[in-house]
């Protein structure tokens, strides 16, 4: 299965953690593609930034709390995460809210380094 | 060139899964490959042999098993995903296999290109 190249892979999640299914599938397919040895950043724009809002508590929906997974992503070599700046201003959140260290750019940047990306999973 | 593609969505609730076949039907009549269609979320309910629409509508899974018989499309669908809606091998539609999450890193490793179907 070892590939000579790596490609740079980005995940774009959009979506609130709960709700819809999304957010937790996407971390399944990014954990998997690190244990591919490819280059792995993630992305968190629009409605996607509240996955990574710090006090999630999923008592009262009976939904796993699957937060913790992304302090745990540097375990495997994920350590680019990316935050629009214009999607956490638009919610009133500030990176001091988020339970893990990430780049905050502006949109404009954020899509730049899209163009960059061999591969590009939206979520 | 050679395609990647991923269906995030189930049929008829979402356009997503009619858009990524005509795509395929696009892509192969231009000369591309499609190298793997992976079906993931509610995308794995597109391959249930169970389904069955009013005859004046399109056969979403049919149309699937169609293209993977006419030109040998590899339709798989992941496993975790499955498991969680009751797809399994007894009810999966010709055509498509069951397997992990590894098949869509690979496809997107060995396609020029990979192409998202989804909300």
């Amino acid at each position: 299965m070892s590939e000579a190249v790596a490609k740079k892979f980005m995940f774009v999640n959009r979506t609130a953690p709960y709700g819809t299914v999304y957010a937790l599938e996407s971390l399944e397919v990014v954990l998997i593609t690190a244990a591919f040895d490819q280059q792995v950043a993630l992305v968190f724009v629009d409605d996607g930034v509240w996955q990574l809002k710090k006090g999630q508590q999923t008592k009262g929906i009976e939904t796993k709390n699957f937060s913790p997974t992304y302090r745990a992503l540097e375990d495997y070599d994920v350590e680019k995460l990316y935050v629009e700046r214009e999607s956490l201003e638009a919610r009133g959140l500030a990176e001091g809210d988020l339970i893990v260290d990430v780049t905050v750019l502006p949109a404009a940047e954020l899509g730049a380094l899209m163009a960059q990306q061999d591969v590009v999973f939206t979520f | 060139m050679k395609f990647g593609i991923l269906v995030n969505e189930g049929p008829y609730q979402h356009q997503a899964s009619d858009s990524a076949y005509l795509f395929c039907k696009a892509a192969l009549a231009k000369g591309h490959t499609i190298h793997r269609v992976f079906f993931y979320h509610d995308g794995v309910n597109n391959s249930s042999r169970l389904t069955e629409p009013p005859q004046d509508d399109r056969n979403v899974v049919a149309r699937w098993s169609k293209l993977a018989a006419d030109h040998g499309v590899d339709l798989v669908v992941c496993v975790a995903a499955a498991l969680r809606r009751g797809i399994k091998d007894e009810n999966l539609a010709p055509g498509f296999r069951i397997s992990g999450l590894g098949q869509l890193v690979e496809s997107g490793i060995q396609a020029d290109r990979m192409v998202v179907f989804g909300d």
